[in-house]
């Protein structure tokens, strides 16, 4: 068990350090940096710049900087913003927790949700009601999910049911942790359904797909030949057997969920990484973008990790082969 | 269970066929109307009538206002209401009938074609606004298929580009084998490990924000071709690995073929069937990418119009509540996707049924 969590850990962690490089490779090629914009700025002197530029290490070559950027990760600080002057951690971290806020409930449900539907559409495929969740599921996958995202937002407007944007109204601090909560939880309703309906689509198709792989195996037809019923079989016997392609599809639904958060939060103003980074980016704030998309892809590692121990309490063929 | 028996598969085939033809000829019409904008678009995209801003789609009549009937199906010259600048008015006594072949904005086709004549049109001081106007008082309806130029072709740009590479990149890991694979295939999983819109936009940051539309078109389309490479690369890499091992490939082989040349003459022929399939199920995701990018202002900018900045409008609550045709972009790309979804499905059956 500790060994294969550790490989598959080790393998995150590779990963990490990967995209690290990458991205650092990117900035790199980056033509102009937070400074550029300075240099314009009359007010400004050339030396003053020059200082500048070796306060934030620009004037460092790229593996220094690299070096530094590391031992600065490895205190939790991951880099420097420019634009707020303060370790990028401290913004990362409240807004890492929002959009967790958003992503774990979503997924959640999206999984809650496709799970039972995707394995009764499999076993009724071809039936009625199998083709009336196709063409949902096609007419899902078609919308775009800033259209989504836009009508959650019209919703709130003309409804007036649920609140505009946000995450917390303005006073709610002041009423206790109770109404804190409960407003929380209201601003939380759209935003989350929003990525719901954004992300449910894939899922359900890929939970039909898998079981409907498994329905024509040999073993699945001589449960049927001994006459066990439908539902027996479906939840019983099917759903287990294709945990192993499931969980792995847990792992990658983790990406497709934050991207589609990402969206979401901008447009209806969750203040989660997708506008820190949109943020940075207007900002030229690089190592806030840099810590913002490696927390996604921290995120994205830790949902395939913990795929890899659901799949190792669920699928005995891997514990054997480790 | 009703499972499929081989005495329907000539059957299914003609049903994919069909299927198949539908959505070839959809898409095919869709970009041909794109590409004709100029001339089905009853004005230019940057045309504006300040008097007209946020004007609801202009009503088709065929009954004039004393209750006659008319074939040519004309429109009522329309005013803006003089205590809500919100209120449109129609003026009964100003009809103005449908013109085909019209005079309007001088455009350009492919580079090549300059004229006048629209398909149709209304003479001025009358406006035909099919969908509406923006709060420019530009026309959405042509605005849309102009915008389709953009965001249509910078999904097909960018997955040619990124089948491109794929086809490079697998088919040279997949030949060589060995630490070269490895190496492509870590990176390729780099790639693919981060979630896809952080990539796509973290990659955008890397690049300038203040540029050229055309620059901006040819960025967004290799920033989405860059990110997309990874996919389409381990497809190649997969069929060529299987190919590689082939009697009629280590025949070549035995004659003295070069890698180069059996790559080129035996291995990338057999992997044209999978990098189709590919396309179509890319170019409709790398469509969404470039609506995204400029709904975000990281791609295409005004004046010039795609789907994604016209949407980005919409963004504004006052329009997003009161003007509904502002939306309309948004819904532009579902016919398209569920064409482009449908190929996917159907191309993937097929390919599933040859194996």
């Amino acid at each position: 068990m500790i060994r294969y969590l550790a490989r598959r850990a080790a393998h995150g962690l590779l990963m990490l350090f990967g995209v690290s490089i990458l991205l650092f490779l990117l900035f790199q090629a980056a033509p102009g940096d937070f400074l550029s914009d300075a240099r314009v700025n009359s007010q400004i002197s050339a030396e003053t710049l020059a200082q500048l530029r070796v306060q934030y290490g620009l004037d460092q070559p790229l593996p220094v900087r690299y070096w530094q950027w590391l031992k600065s990760s490895a205190k939790g600080e991951f880099g420097y913003s420019f634009a707020y002057n303060t370790p990028a951690s401290t913004l990362l971290w409240p807004r890492a927790r929002n959009t967790l806020l958003l992503s774990v409930p979503a997924l959640l449900i999206s999984w809650l949700i496709a799970v039972p539907l995707g394995v009764f559409a499999a076993g009724w495929k071809g039936r009625w009601a199998d083709r009336l969740f196709s063409s949902g599921t096609s007419a899902l996958l078609a919308l775009p999910d800033v259209l989504i995202a836009l009508l959650a937002l019209l919703i709130a407007l003309k409804t007036g049911i649920f609140p505009v944007g946000g995450m917390t109204s303005i006073n709610a601090q002041d009423q206790g942790t109770w109404a804190w909560l409960r407003d929380l939880g209201w601003h939380m309703v759209l935003p989350v359904g929003a990525i719901v309906i954004g992300s449910l689509a894939i899922i359900l198709r890929h939970v039909r797909a898998s079981i409907i792989e498994l329905m024509d195996s040999s073993y699945m037809r001589a449960a049927e030949g001994h006459g066990l019923p439908r539902f027996k079989l479906l939840f019983g016997y099917a759903l287990p057997a294709a945990a192993n392609p499931l969980i792995s599809l847990f792992g990658l639904s983790v990406a497709l969920l934050l991207s589609v958060s990402l969206l979401i939060e901008v447009v209806m103003s969750w203040p989660g990484i997708g506008p820190l980074l949109l943020e940075a980016i207007m900002a030229r704030d690089l190592f806030v973008v840099i810590g913002a998309v490696m927390l996604s892809t921290v995120f994205l590692v830790a949902g395939n990790l913990l795929g890899d121990v659901l799949l190792y309490a669920f699928d005995p063929r891997i514990r054997r082969q480790a | 269970m009703n499972a499929p028996t081989p005495a329907f598969s000539g059957l299914r085939s003609t049903k994919f066929g069909s299927k198949l033809t539908w959505a070839i000829w959809f898409l095919l019409v869709v970009h041909a109307v794109v590409v004709l904008a100029g001339f089905v678009a009853p004005y230019s995209f940057e045309t504006q009538e300040r008097e007209h801003p946020y004007a609801p789609p202009t009503r088709l009549h065929f009954v004039d206002c004393s209750g006659k009937f008319h074939f040519r199906p004309f429109v009522y010259v329309t005013k803006a209401s003089e205590n809500d600048l919100n209120e449109y008015q129609q003026d009964c006594s100003q009809p103005a009938g449908i013109e085909f072949f019209a005079q309007g904005d001088r455009y350009t086709i492919l580079g090549m074609f300059t004229s006048t004549r629209h398909l149709f049109g209304v003479q001025s001081p009358a406006s035909l606004f099919l969908m509406g106007t923006d709060g420019f008082g530009r026309d959405q309806f042509s605005r849309l298929l102009y915008g389709g130029q953009v965001s249509l072709f910078a999904g097909f740009v960018a997955a040619a580009f990124s089948a491109l590479a794929g086809l490079l990149l697998g088919g040279i890991a997949g030949m060589y084998g060995g630490r070269v694979d490895d190496m492509a295939m870590r990176f390729a999983e780099i790639f693919i490990t981060i979630p896809w819109f952080y990539l796509l936009i973290a990659v955008r940051a890397f690049l300038p924000l203040q540029i050229s539309p055309l620059t901006a078109f040819l960025l967004v389309v290799s920033v989405i071709g860059i990110v997309g490479w990874s996919r389409p690369a381990r497809l190649v890499r997969g069929v060529i690995l299987s190919a590689r091992e082939r009697n009629f490939v280590l025949a070549a082989r035995g004659f003295g073929a070069s890698n180069a040349y059996l790559l080129k003459k035996h291995l990338m022929p057999l992997t044209f069937r999978v990098l189709l399939t590919q396309m179509a199920v890319l170019i409709p995701q790398f469509i969404l990418a470039e609506v995204i990018l400029s709904f975000l202002g990281l791609g295409i900018g005004e004046p010039f119009p795609s789907w994604g900045n016209m949407l980005a409008q919409a963004q504004q609550y006052h329009v997003l509540v009161s003007y509904w045709w502002m939306l309309l972009p948004g819904l532009a790309p579902v016919p398209v996707f569920l064409a482009y979804h449908s190929l996917a499905e159907t191309l993937q059956e097929r390919i599933k049924s040859y194996i």
